[in-house]
């Protein structure tokens, strides 16, 4: 109890000072907005505390004991998705673009589906805590796990800095907070949930921000639809009207980001296997009990992200409608969108419910990066302490205290590094990273993962050179794409043109991975064939799965 | 799972039919999401006017909006479909196998 008053009083400093210095950029203290916080955090605290009680062992820490429901788990996963990336950005991309925003909710939607074909199941009856239990079940421990845990900690990364700079940005606007402290509140928030209440507060939190964002998204959709009788058209006639694109803002759009084929394909592949290749979002397959209840959450989950992005596309034209000039000055600071289109949704939300209900959405835009950066850090933590130390350093010898007291440290060590990046990369321009963190999970974890699973002939070799050549493909074509060889470095010209590399650099995985495991000769490989037969009945039926239930 | 059992499980008539039957299944299902998904992506690729059109002349509602929510709808009755037949067909057969080999599990 001493941590959560000691907690307190830092938020308390915290918010205190951000009240004086920041005026000129700053709104006022948002007061609703930090009770609601407060209570917020109050309640996740308590959960963290009852977890830390309930969580023993090292499979409680990864996976909660594996005690997640169906229904919770596809809650959280859905949470997962639902970032401040995709609530913010999507909205805001509508409100800008158009219709372009709603390209990229599809194309993050049709992953769950074939998610849910091809691996979820797979996923839960070969795993243990990290994705690479999968990977390295027949193959050499050392060399994949080494890999895997890379393309984790890489991922974990991209993105973890991405949601620091995104979480200090938004509370710097929402709540009147000097950007190093929002960081370091969200640092230090997130590694009291992790080290002390595991995955199962991880889940839980993940959760109750999933329910809070989905009432406030519903609310919002509901409050402008029935400002115009429920008539979508009737919306759509008054953004078109509002909007200086006009009917343009109606279909996937020239003046888009989507402007040629490749770069259309390439994107598609991107944002559907680079789902399958998170690592924080596939851990969540080992905390269900089997392989049914795996199905039954990837179903719960494509069901409220689905809902959740046909609600954000209403919210982004509710928001070109209400957020012009004319009609709401009060957010316009030279004729710009204060805090850029990333905050229309929450401009929007204080037009359609007030002070209060602005209070409420800021809250829960807070609580979506809380809850993220959580999963992500107990996913890089996993990589390192159950791939790197247990399973590479002690060979599998390690005890399990030991590996849960190195995975604790990880937690912390992510966690400082991520407040350091985010506080780092506060005036850089990070809109690659996110992508780039996709094109890493298609690119090497996909390619890894799904071929050990389906393919016999995967040898060691094979894996190790055609996920490095994915990554490393991955990697190079991003930055010497527009993005961050124009956009960041300064160039005038691409070197490679596409923004989008996943096309090449997941073809690039899945040849070199084929090419150098056929060829592959060794006593090693024909042992590793021969052992794809056990692991291919034990991925099929759950027998002997890790913490199987029996029927 | 050692290969002795392994091989006796794989040996299993019941385990070809499950095999296959979901393979089967996953295959078409997957194929479908797929080919819709890619139709949409290409048509935006080559053709976006397609979308573009208006539902009707007096309106600006376009095919993009219904075309859009319809793929994401659709894909998740897919997973429904999917999940129905797998939580029952499926584990049944599973279920079955595993009371034939319970003996060496």
């Amino acid at each position: 109890m001493r941590l959560i008053s000691i907690l307190g009083l830092i938020a308390v400093v915290a918010f205190a000072g951000g009240d004086a210095t920041f005026e000129a950029v700053q709104r006022d203290l948002n007061i609703p907005a930090i009770i609601m916080f407060f209570i917020f955090v109050g309640a996740t605290l308590g959960i963290t505390y009852w977890a830390a009680k309930k969580t023993k062992s090292a499979s409680d820490f990864y996976t909660a004991g594996g005690g997640i429901s169906g229904f919770q788990n596809g809650m959280a996963i859905a949470g997962d998705y639902m970032s401040a990336a995709s609530f913010l950005g999507l909205s805001g991309l509508v409100y800008l673009q158009g219709y372009d925003g709603l390209v990229y909710a599809v194309g993050f939607l049709v992953g769950w589906p074939v998610i849910l074909f091809l691996m979820a199941e797979k996923l839960r009856n070969l795993g243990k805590f990290t994705f690479a239990d999968i990977a390295a079940y027949r193959l050499g421990q050392k060399e994949i796990r080494t890999l895997a845990a890379f393309g984790s900690l890489s991922v974990v990364i991209l993105y973890l800095i991405a949601q620091m700079v995104g979480s200090g940005k938004l509370i710097q606007v929402l709540f009147g907070l000097p950007y190093e402290y929002a960081v370091i509140l969200v640092g230090i928030m997130m590694i009291v949930y992790v080290t002390f209440g595991g995955m199962l507060a991880t889940t839980w939190v993940q959760i109750i921000k999933a329910v809070l964002l989905l009432s406030g998204v519903t609310f919002m959709a509901f409050m402008i639809m029935s400002s115009y009788g429920f008539s979508f058209e009737a919306l759509a006639t008054e953004a078109v009207n509002t909007h200086s694109w006009g009917q343009d803002i109606m279909a996937p759009s020239d003046k888009g980001k989507i402007t040629d084929p490749i770069s259309a394909i390439s994107l598609g592949l991107a944002l559907m296997l680079g789902t399958a290749g998170l690592p924080h979002v596939l851990m969540r397959f080992f905390t269900v009990g089997n392989a049914k209840e795996a199905r039954k959450s990837v179903v719960y989950a494509t069901g409220f992200i689905g809902y959740f992005y046909l609600v954000i596309a209403i919210i982004g034209l509710g928001a070109i409608v209400y957020l012009t000039p004319e009609n709401a000055p009060e957010f316009f600071v030279d004729g710009e969108l204060f805090g850029g289109g990333n905050m229309a949704a929450i401009h929007l939300s204080k037009v359609v419910g007030g002070d209060i209900f602005l209070g409420f959405i800021s809250a829960v835009a807070f609580a979506t990066i809380l809850a993220v950066v959580s999963g992500l850090t107990l996913a890089g933590a996993s990589a390192i302490s159950h791939d790197i130390y247990s399973n590479v350093i002690c060979k599998g010898k390690a005890d399990e205290a030991k590996e849960m007291k190195v995975s604790k440290i990880s937690v912390i060590i992510i966690g400082i590094v991520g407040v350091i990046l985010g506080i780092a990369f506060e005036h850089q321009n990070i809109a690659f990273m996110v992508g780039l963190a996709f094109a890493i999970a298609a690119s090497a974890n996909f390619p890894i993962l799904f071929l050990s699973i389906y393919w016999s002939k995967l040898t060691t070799r094979g894996a190790v050179i055609g996920g490095s050549i994915g990554l490393a493909t991955a990697v190079l074509l991003v930055i010497l794409g527009p993005v961050v060889w124009v956009g960041v470095l300064g160039n005038a010209k691409p070197i490679f043109p596409y923004a989008y590399p996943a096309l090449f650099s997941v073809s690039a995985a899945f040849i070199g991975i084929w090419f150098f495991s056929i060829t592959d000769k060794s006593q090693r490989a024909a042992d590793e064939i021969r052992a794809f037969g056990p692991q291919s009945v034990r991925s099929e039926t759950g027998f002997g799965a890790e913490g199987a239930v029996d029927h | 799972m050692n290969e002795e059992l392994a091989n006796r499980i794989q040996e299993n008539p019941k385990y070809k039919e499950l095999v296959s039957k979901r393979t089967k299944f996953a295959l078409k299902l997957g194929i479908f999401v797929l080919a819709m998904f890619y139709t949409y992506i290409l048509v935006i690729a080559f053709n976006k006017e397609l979308l573009g059109i208006k539902l009707s002349e007096a309106g600006v509602t376009t095919w993009a909006f219904p075309v859009a929510a319809g793929i994401i709808i659709i894909s998740f009755i897919t997973t429904l479909i999917y999940v129905r037949r797998a939580n029952g067909e499926f584990d049944d057969l599973t279920n079955s196998i595993k009371d034939d080999v319970r003996d060496a599990l």
